[in-house]
C-alpha cells in the first residue's frame, strides 16, 4: 500500500496557502530572534552579525563575571525558596477552597486571582513602597538581603501555585476518602494517606511554575532589588541597557536552558498524572 | 464542599498562612499605594497623607493625557495586529489532524517560556541598525546595485548612493512589533479555545447551503467565535497597556507608555504620590477590561446552557 | 432543481476514498434514481458517511468520480452543488432565529427579498413550524431544531437531500414519528432522498432501496423486501433483521440444480442450488414453528433440540433450541400462537421446522 496525500478537504484550513502562510510566517517571527540569540553566543565574534566560527569564550567570559555569578545565584536563592514557601502556601490554599465553604470566600478567591492580573508594574512599585514605609531592615548579610524580593516572589507566586494544584485535586474522586473513613481512617490519615498522594504531582509542578516565575520576574525585582540583591535578570537589564555583547547572549542562553527545561519538567509531571488520572 | 464549621481547625490552618502572606505582601503594599495617591510630596522622601485629589487631577494633563492616550494606541494597534496573526494561526491549529494540534500549540507557546527581558533583547539584536533585518536588507540592496551596474545603470544611482538602515529600533513601531512578539500566544490560546468548541458541521452546513469560505468566516465562524474573540482582545490588551519593559528597551524618547512615566514617578522623578495615582487609574482599566471579559464569558456560558 | 435527463441523479464511479493508507470507501459503483428514497446503512465504520460526504463534498474522492444530475463534481465545492446536506447535530445556527436559518441558502444566493420571505414561510409551514420564525434555536427541542434543518435545506430545492444519520439523536417514540413523517415529506416534495444510516429497521421502513455496505464496499442493493427475503451474501442476511446461520458443505445431488448440504444440527437437507463446497444455511426465526411431536412433510426441515431460553417480547417470544449446532436455534413464535405449546419451558425437548423454500442458501 502506497502512502499518498490525499486531496484537500473544503475545511483543511490547515493546508490552505494563505492561513499556512501566516502560521509559518509567525513561527519564523517568534522563533528567530531567540535562536539567532542562542547562536550568536557561541560566535567568534564581537560584531553580532556574520559568523567567524564556535567558541565558548562568552560562556568563559560569563562564568569569570564576578558580579553576573552573583546575582545568578541570588536568584537561584530566591527561586529555590520562592519554590518551597509557594508549594505549601499554594496548597494550603488549594485544599481550603476544594474542601470549605465559608463566608468572604469569593473576597478570598477573589483576593489571589489579583497578583495573577494586575500590571506588574502596580505590585513592583507597591512592593517598593511598601518596603520603604515599612521600615524593613537594610544592609543585612546573604542571603537576608534577599528577603524582600523573595516575600514580593513568594506572594506572587503562590496563587499560580494553587490554580495548579486545585484543578489536580477537582480529579480527585471524592468517593475514595469516602472510602478510607469507612474503612475506619481518621481525618488525619484520610488526608496523608489519599488525599496528599493525589494532590503531590500537582504541588510539584505547581512548584516548578514557581521556580520559573521567580526566576524570570524582571519587572518587579526591578523595583525591590536594592544595589546589595541584584538578581540574573536585572543584572541581563543593566548589561543590555549598556549594550547588545556576546556575553549578554551567553547569559541569556543559560537562562533560557533552566526556564525552557524546568517547564518541560513540570508539564510532563502534569501531564503524565493527567492521563493516569482520567 | 463542606461549611468551615466541621473542621474548624483544618480550616484556619489552610486558612491563616496564605491569607496572612496575601495580606501582608499584597494586599498590605497596594493599601499603602493607594494612600499614597491621595497623598501629597512633602521634602524629597515625605509624604503628607492629605487625600487630596490632586494627583489624579494631574493625570489628566495634557501631557500625561497625551502617554495615556498614546499607551492606549500602542496596546490597541498591538492587540489588533495579534488578532490579525492570531486568527489565521488558531485556524490552522484547530483544524490540523487532532494529534499534531497539541504540538503545534507547544510550537507557538514554546518562545514564551523564554523571559520576556531575554525576548526583548532578542528582538534589538534583530531589529537594530546593524541588526539581522537591516543586513539582509543591505545584503538585497547590494545585490540590486550590483545587478544595476552590470546593466550600466550604476552611475545613476538609482537606489540611492548608499544602502541607508531602516530604523526598526527606538520608535513606536518597534514598540508594536515587541508588543505583539510577546503577547501572542494570549490572543492565540482564547481563539485556539474558542474555534476548538465549534462545531465543525455549522461551517459545513453553511457551505452546504452555498456560502463561499468568506462569508462563512463573517456570518458564521466570527460570530460564533465571538467569546474567544473579545476574551483574546482583552487578554492580550491589558498586559500589553501595562508593559515596561517593551517600550522601556525598544521604545524612542517619546514612545513611552505609561508604566514608564509610573517607573520614572518613582525612581528619577520621585514623586511617589503622583505615581501612586497613575498606578491605580492602570489598575481600574485593568479592571473594567475584566470585568467586561467576564461579562462575555457570562453570556456564552448562559448561552451555552440553555 | 429536478433531473432534466431520464438517466441517474447520482452516479457514483468506481469511487475510492483512503484515510491513513487504509480505505474507507472501496471501489464503489452505484446509481441512484431520481425521486426515490435511498439508503445508504451499514455497520459503524463501513464508509456510508464517508460516501455521503463524498456526494456532498466534504471529502474528495482519492479515485474515482461522481456525477450529480449529469455533471461531474470533480473539483467543485460543496457550495456549488446541487444538494444538500441535514447534519447529524442538525447544525441550526446557534446565534440566528428559525428564520434566518431557512432563508441563509437563499440569501446567499441573492434572491429576492419577497422571494425569501415567501419561501421561507412556505417551506416552515411544509415542515410544521409556522409561526416559529422568531425562535432562538436554544428555546426548541430537537425535534424542532431537526424540523429546522430539514427546511433550511429543502428550500434549497436540491437535486438530492442528503440526510446523515437524522435521527440517531432523538428518544425512540420520536424517532417512529419522523420516520413517518419523513416519508410523506418526500412524497410531497418529489425530491430525491439519500438517508445514511446504522439503523437496519430505520432503513427497511423508510426506504424505497437500500445499499449494505461493510468494509467501504457495497455488498448488495435492493430494495427492502429483496434485502430481507433475498440476501446475497451471510453480512447482509446477517445485518438485515434476524437470522440463524449454519454452516455447512454442499455436494452434488443425483437432480439436477440441486445439492445435498451437511451441516452440523440439521444433518443433510436436498435443496435448490448449484454452489458446491462450503456454504451457509439460513433462516429468519419467523421461519420457524415448533411442536412438541415429531412430523414428516416432504418440502419441511426437521431438527430436534432442548429448550435452552424464552425470551418474552410482547408481541412474540424468542425461543432458543440447542440442536446441536454449537450455537443454539432462535425461533419468533407470535405469542397468539405460542398458546398451543404453552407448555414449553427451557429444558424441553422440541421438534423445530420450516419450510425448505425458506431456507436460504448462501455462499459459505
Amino acid at each position: 500500500m502506497t502512502f499518498r496525500k490525499s486531496p484537500m478537504g473544503p475545511l483543511d484550513y490547515h493546508r490552505r496557502p494563505l492561513p499556512l502562510l501566516v502560521f509559518i510566517s509567525t513561527l519564523i517571527f517568534i522563533y528567530l530572534p531567540v535562536i539567532t540569540l542562542i547562536a550568536f553566543s557561541f560566535n567568534d565574534s564581537r560584531r553580532n552579525i556574520i559568523w567567524h566560527g564556535f567558541t565558548l569564550k562568552y560562556y568563559e567570559k560569563a562564568f569569570a563575571n564576578a558580579e553576573l555569578m552573583l546575582a545568578f545565584g541570588n536568584s537561584l536563592s530566591i527561586a529555590l525558596v520562592s519554590t518551597l514557601f509557594s508549594g505549601l502556601l499554594g496548597a494550603m490554599a488549594a485544599y481550603l477552597l476544594w474542601r470549605f465553604r465559608f463566608r468572604g470566600r469569593a473576597i478570598f478567591e477573589g483576593a489571589m486571582a489579583m497578583p495573577i492580573v494586575i500590571p506588574e508594574i502596580c505590585m513592583g512599585v507597591a512592593m517598593m513602597a511598601f518596603i520603604a514605609r515599612a521600615g524593613w531592615p537594610q544592609d543585612l548579610p546573604w542571603p537576608l538581603n534577599l528577603g524582600a524580593i523573595t516575600a514580593a516572589h513568594i506572594a506572587f507566586c503562590f496563587p499560580f501555585t494553587a490554580i495548579v494544584i486545585r484543578a489536580r485535586l477537582e480529579s480527585f474522586n471524592r468517593q475514595l476518602a469516602d472510602a478510607a473513613r469507612d474503612l475506619g481512617a481518621a481525618e488525619f490519615q484520610i488526608f496523608r494517606d489519599i488525599v496528599l498522594p493525589h494532590m503531590k504531582p500537582g504541588i510539584i509542578a505547581g512548584g516548578l511554575l514557581a521556580f520559573t516565575l521567580s526566576l524570570d520576574d524582571f519587572v518587579i525585582t526591578f523595583f525591590t532589588s536594592g544595589p546589595d540583591s541584584i538578581t540574573f535578570p536585572v543584572k541581563i537589564y543593566s548589561m543590555v541597557r549598556f549594550s547588545v555583547t556576546p556575553e549578554v547572549n551567553a547569559a541569556s542562553a543559560m537562562l533560557i536552558t533552566l526556564t525552557v527545561l524546568v517547564t518541560a519538567i513540570a508539564l510532563r509531571i502534569q501531564n503524565r498524572h493527567r492521563m493516569r488520572g482520567g | 464542599m463542606e461549611p468551615w464549621r466541621k473542621a474548624p481547625l483544618v480550616f484556619l490552618v489552610t486558612l491563616t498562612p496564605p491569607g496572612l502572606w496575601l495580606a501582608a505582601f499584597f494586599l498590605l503594599p497596594l493599601s499603602l499605594l493607594w494612600a499614597f495617591s491621595f497623598g501629597g510630596k512633602l521634602g524629597i522622601t515625605g509624604i503628607d497623607l492629605t487625600w487630596t485629589l490632586a494627583n489624579y487631577a494631574r493625570a489628566m494633563d495634557p501631557l500625561y493625557l497625551g502617554i495615556l492616550l498614546k499607551s492606549l494606541w500602542i496596546a490597541g494597534a498591538a492587540t489588533l495586529i495579534c488578532l490579525t496573526i492570531a486568527l489565521p494561526v488558531a485556524l490552522v491549529i484547530s483544524f490540523a489532524p487532532l494529534r499534531v494540534q497539541p504540538w503545534l500549540l507547544l510550537l507557538i507557546i514554546l518562545p514564551f517560556w523564554t523571559n520576556l527581558l531575554i525576548r526583548t533583547y532578542a528582538l534589538i539584536a534583530v531589529l537594530r541598525g546593524n541588526g539581522h533585518v537591516n543586513s539582509v536588507l543591505e545584503w538585497l540592496w547590494q545585490i540590486g546595485d550590483g545587478f544595476l551596474a552590470l546593466a550600466g545603470l550604476g552611475s545613476l544611482h538609482l537606489l540611492g548612493t548608499g544602502f541607508t538602515p531602516l530604523a526598526l529600533l527606538y520608535n513606536d513601531s518597534a514598540v508594536v512589533i515587541g508588543l505583539v512578539y510577546v503577547h501572542l500566544p494570549f490572543m492565540v490560546l482564547p481563539l485556539y479555545a474558542a474555534l476548538d468548541r465549534l462545531d465543525r458541521s455549522l461551517i459545513e452546513a453553511s457551505i452546504d447551503l452555498g456560502a463561499g469560505h468568506g462569508r462563512t468566516f463573517f456570518a458564521i465562524i466570527a460570530p460564533l467565535a465571538m467569546p474567544g474573540i473579545a476574551s483574546g482582545v482583552i487578554i492580550t490588551f491589558i498586559p500589553a497597556l501595562g508593559a515596561y519593559l517593551t517600550p522601556d528597551l525598544l521604545g524612542g524618547p517619546d514612545s513611552q507608555m505609561i508604566a514608564n512615566v509610573i517607573e520614572r514617578q518613582f525612581k528619577a522623578a520621585n514623586d511617589w504620590p503622583f505615581g501612586s495615582a497613575l498606578s491605580f487609574l492602570l489598575m481600574y482599566v485593568t479592571f473594567f477590561g475584566l470585568a467586561l471579559r467576564s461579562l462575555f464569558a457570562g453570556r456564552r456560558a448562559g448561552g451555552d446552557s440553555a | 432543481m429536478p433531473s432534466s435527463g431520464a438517466g441517474p441523479i447520482i452516479r457514483i464511479e468506481a469511487v475510492s476514498k483512503f484515510f491513513g493508507g487504509k480505505p474507507a470507501v472501496d471501489n464503489v459503483t452505484l446509481d441512484i434514481r431520481q425521486g426515490e428514497f435511498f439508503a445508504l446503512v451499514g455497520p459503524s465504520g463501513c464508509g456510508k458517511t464517508t460516501l455521503l460526504r463524498m456526494l456532498a463534498g466534504f471529502e474528495t474522492p482519492d479515485k474515482g468520480r461522481i456525477m450529480i444530475d449529469g455533471r461531474d463534481m470533480t473539483g467543485i465545492g460543496p457550495n456549488y452543488r446541487p444538494v444538500n446536506m441535514l447534519f447529524q447535530s442538525y447544525a441550526v445556527f446557534p446565534h440566528m432565529n428559525v428564520e434566518d436559518n431557512v432563508a441563509y441558502g437563499l440569501k446567499i444566493a441573492r434572491k429576492k427579498r419577497g422571494e425569501i420571505i415567501s419561501q421561507t414561510q412556505e417551506a416552515l409551514k411544509l415542515v410544521k413550524l409556522a409561526g416559529f420564525e422568531k425562535k432562538k434555536p436554544d428555546e426548541l427541542s430537537g425535534g424542532e431544531r431537526q424540523r429546522v434543518a430539514l427546511a433550511r435545506a429543502l428550500i434549497m430545492r436540491p437535486a438530492v437531500l442528503l440526510l446523515d444519520e437524522p435521527l440517531s439523536a432523538l428518544d425512540a417514540k420520536l424517532r417512529e414519528a419522523m420516520q413517518l413523517e419523513m416519508v410523506h415529506l418526500q412524497k410531497t416534495v418529489g425530491i430525491t432522498f439519500l438517508l445514511v444510516t446504522h439503523d437496519q429497521s430505520e432503513a427497511l421502513s423508510v426506504a424505497n432501496r437500500i445499499a449494505v455496505m461493510q468494509d467501504g464496499a457495497v455488498r448488495q442493493v435492493a430494495s427492502p423486501q429483496e434485502l430481507y427475503d433475498a440476501p446475497n451474501c451471510r453480512f447482509v442476511a446477517d445485518f438485515i433483521g434476524k437470522i440463524n446461520l449454519f454452516e455447512g458443505v454442499a455436494a452434488a445431488a443425483p437432480q439436477q440444480n440441486r445439492v445435498r448440504i451437511s451441516a452440523a444440527g440439521i444433518g443433510q437437507v436436498e435443496l435448490d442450488g448449484e454452489v458446491l463446497g462450503p456454504v451457509i444455511l439460513a433462516v429468519r426465526p419467523e421461519k420457524i414453528q415448533i411442536s412438541h411431536e415429531a412430523g414428516v412433510q416432504r418440502g419441511w426441515i426437521w431438527v430436534h433440540g432442548k429448550v435452552t431460553d424464552i425470551v418474552y417480547f410482547g408481541g412474540h417470544s424468542n425461543v432458543f433450541v440447542d440442536i446441536g449446532a454449537g450455537r443454539p436455534l432462535q425461533a419468533g413464535i407470535p405469542n397468539d400462537r405460542r398458546a398451543g405449546m404453552a407448555n414449553a419451558a427451557p429444558g424441553d425437548f422440541v421438534w423445530c421446522c420450516w419450510r425448505n423454500a425458506d431456507t436460504l442458501l448462501l455462499p459459505g
